[in-house]
């Protein structure tokens, strides 16, 4: 279910979206899903929050700071996701994304187990290196979530042996630092996705900076497609619960700019 | 495995830092085994920072408690007032090694980014430390210190405001700009290398106390005693002596206002098994894994977790780990005072405070060894806060 679904998600350039879960509502988090949807996204990656967030910039830090104080808790969000497959018609794929704690908490299959009822089709641990990641891989694959690999422009020669074990797609890191937009990506990710299209055939998504159409028409010209976050939860700290048109308007155009 | 005690440590980073830890570890272990970096190393601790440090018989706290021998081990005496130089200077040495021009730390009370700080003026690199805000405020005096150091701190609000996002912070800075910058993280924590190599440069502390007490006391001592926050003077202390089956292995955990209150950092007594900041090992958290916002009176020990390496020795029994309340510290800090004259860190005060409790049952033929991890000018004014005294400035 989740390697087919994932699959399907790349057959044009994807526009991939991330909002944090219960940011700053789950009832807001589940309209977001449907809207998310609607305005393109090929796929939507959807935040545990956890209390620290090392990998993320301050857009994220202060949505899962948020989301917490509303109450929300992995359980929570494992049911929004079992209900907007069952009751809202969404048919992305959809991601996790989370820290590593909160798994390890749940215990790696009853929590990989219980994504993947409620329709989770992948899991993103960015404090999780391809060096670590044997000990979820044996949880992931009973369940039949993808667990996505991460590789950053400091890859350098380990990239090509994280993308021979890669599934689902790679999450390739545009530039050093946190999440959050940049106005500017000097990084030159053609020889890194060259490395990876030699290894394997896995689809390559690009995140962290990516804000404007320009910036994502330029990505997914190099790759399978983009991932779009900090710009995404900007709205949604702007409006609130109110975020619904700036969020189609958004996602809208940047998912029209890869097409 | 990499850097694994047991079950504990690892490397739980971003895809960004792998790199750089990897070439860390690589960059280690050939200076390890360079006797020109040992013999460098070595010259700055004794001429630079002071070593070795005193083993201290301290004759009125021995009476005044009416047991075993009690022998402070002076990390307090160290240049900057800590043993935190012993892991910066070896870590320092090490960046400039690797070609890094600027390093960046967390601190919690403030001694390690003196430390670091103080390294980074010595060898001519450019320093930068985060410091939560809370810890900011505890602790005035040691911010301006950096500052005359030529260091720049950097204040961080986010979370608790304590030394967890102070680590947080600087993992983030490292990841934003690894490739000139070593991050000198202060503790035995963090992912591999950091672990065994800062255990490997405050060893110095247990390899000096364990010829000093042969030396003055004629066998082993029955304990040895330090705090615990992510635990790198009790790692430092308790290494060499840790095949030496008949001394017992203390650490001190900051209880801040008691185990059973949810105001308290004891790691050990309160936390479960969990991941975060780059290692598997006990962290104080609540039932869905997020990281608890703990306390204590000590910033020092004001942190969630504990270095795997602890949390191993504890698997495995051969240390033991109490929790030691903020009343109690500040007792003792009090007491070693009055008693020695020494004024302790309200960190190492931790572990007098214990000993008051545990040296009495012992015989006077026997001895302990606490670790003074540092000295305690730079507490005296929250102290007396403590005690109900404004003090000016």
């Amino acid at each position: 279910m989740g390697t087919e679904r994932l699959r399907q998600a790349f057959t044009n350039k994807a526009f991939i979206a991330f909002i944090t879960g219960g940011d700053p509502s789950l009832e807001a988090t589940r309209r977001y899903i449907g809207v998310l949807q609607r305005a393109g996204a090929a796929l939507i990656e959807i935040g545990i929050p956890f209390s620290d967030p090392i990998a993320e910039g301050e857009v994220i830090q202060t949505a899962s700071a948020r989301a917490l104080a509303a109450g929300t808790t992995p359980t929570r969000l494992l049911e929004l996701v079992e209900t907007v497959r069952r009751e809202d018609g969404i048919t992305v794929p959809l991601a996790f994304m989370t820290y590593l704690n909160p798994v390890f908490h749940a215990g790696y299959d009853a929590f990989l187990g219980a994504a993947a009822r409620a329709g989770v089709d992948a899991l993103i641990i960015p404090d999780l290196p391809y060096e670590e990641h044997g000990e979820l891989r044996g949880a992931a694959t009973r369940a039949g979530v993808a667990l996505i690999s991460m590789v950053a422009p400091t890859s350098l020669a380990r990239t090509r042996q994280i993308a021979r074990d890669a599934q689902g797609f790679i999450y390739l890191v545009s530039s050093l630092g946190v999440t959050g937009v940049r106005s500017e990506i000097t990084t030159d990710i053609a020889p890194i996705v060259a490395a990876i299209r030699a290894e394997t055939e896995v689809p390559v998504a690009v995140g962290f900076g990516i804000s404007t159409p320009a910036q994502a028409r330029a990505m997914a010209a190099q790759a399978d497609g983009v991932i779009v976050g900090s710009a995404i939860v900007r709205l949604i700290a702007e409006h609130g619960e109110a975020a619904d048109d700036a969020i189609a308007a958004f996602v809208g155009e940047l998912a029209g700019a890869l097409r | 495995m990499n850097g694994r005690f047991g079950i504990h440590g690892g490397q739980y980073i971003p895809e960004t830092l792998m790199n750089a830890v990897t070439e860390l570890a690589a960059a280690y272990a050939a200076a390890q085994a360079d006797p020109g970096f040992t013999a460098e190393l070595d010259a700055l601790l004794r001429d630079y920072a002071g070593r070795p440090s005193r083993l201290y018989y301290a004759a009125r706290l021995t009476a005044a408690l009416g047991g075993a021998q009690v022998f402070l081990k002076r990390e307090d005496l160290n240049h900057t007032g800590s043993h935190k130089i012993n892991n910066v200077l070896g870590q320092t040495l090490l960046a400039q090694r690797m070609g890094k021009t600027r390093v960046i730390a967390e601190t919690g009370a403030g001694q390690h980014g003196v430390a670091t700080a103080t390294a980074a003026a010595l060898l001519g690199l450019d320093c930068e430390v985060f410091m939560g805000c809370e810890d900011i405020e505890r602790q005035a005096l040691n911010v301006y210190r950096m500052e005359l150091l030529g260091a720049q701190v950097h204040p961080v609000t986010s979370g608790t405001g304590t030394l967890k996002d102070a680590v947080n912070e600087t993992m983030r800075e490292w990841t934003r700009r690894v490739a000139d910058t070593h991050y000198v993280l202060g503790s035995v924590m963090g992912p591999h290398p950091f672990p065994t190599m800062v255990r490997d440069f405050q060893a110095v502390i247990g390899r000096e106390a364990r010829v000093q007490i042969l030396e003055q006391a004629g066998r082993l001592p029955a304990a040895v005693i330090a705090c615990v926050g992510g635990g790198s003077n009790a790692m430092g202390l308790f290494y060499p002596f840790v095949d030496d089956p008949t001394v017992a292995l203390i650490g001190c955990e900051a209880a801040g206002a008691g185990v059973e209150t949810p105001r308290t950092a004891a790691t050990i007594a309160t936390g479960a098994l969990g991941v975060f900041h780059g290692m598997k090992s006990y962290f104080c958290q609540d039932d869905v894994g997020q990281i608890a916002p703990v306390y204590s009176i000590s910033a020092g020990l004001d942190y969630p977790g504990i270095g795997p390496e602890h949390a191993f020795l504890h698997d495995t029994g051969r240390a033991t780990y109490v929790p030691v309340t903020d009343d109690a510290a500040v007792d003792a800090f009090e007491f070693l005072a009055r008693t020695e004259g020494i004024i302790p860190a309200i960190e190492s005060a931790h572990a007098v405070a214990y000993a008051r409790e545990y040296v009495p049952a012992l015989s006077p033929d026997e001895s302990v060894i606490i670790c003074l991890s540092g000295r305690g000018d730079k507490d005296v004014a929250a102290i007396a806060r403590y005690r109900g005294r404004e003090m000016e400035g």
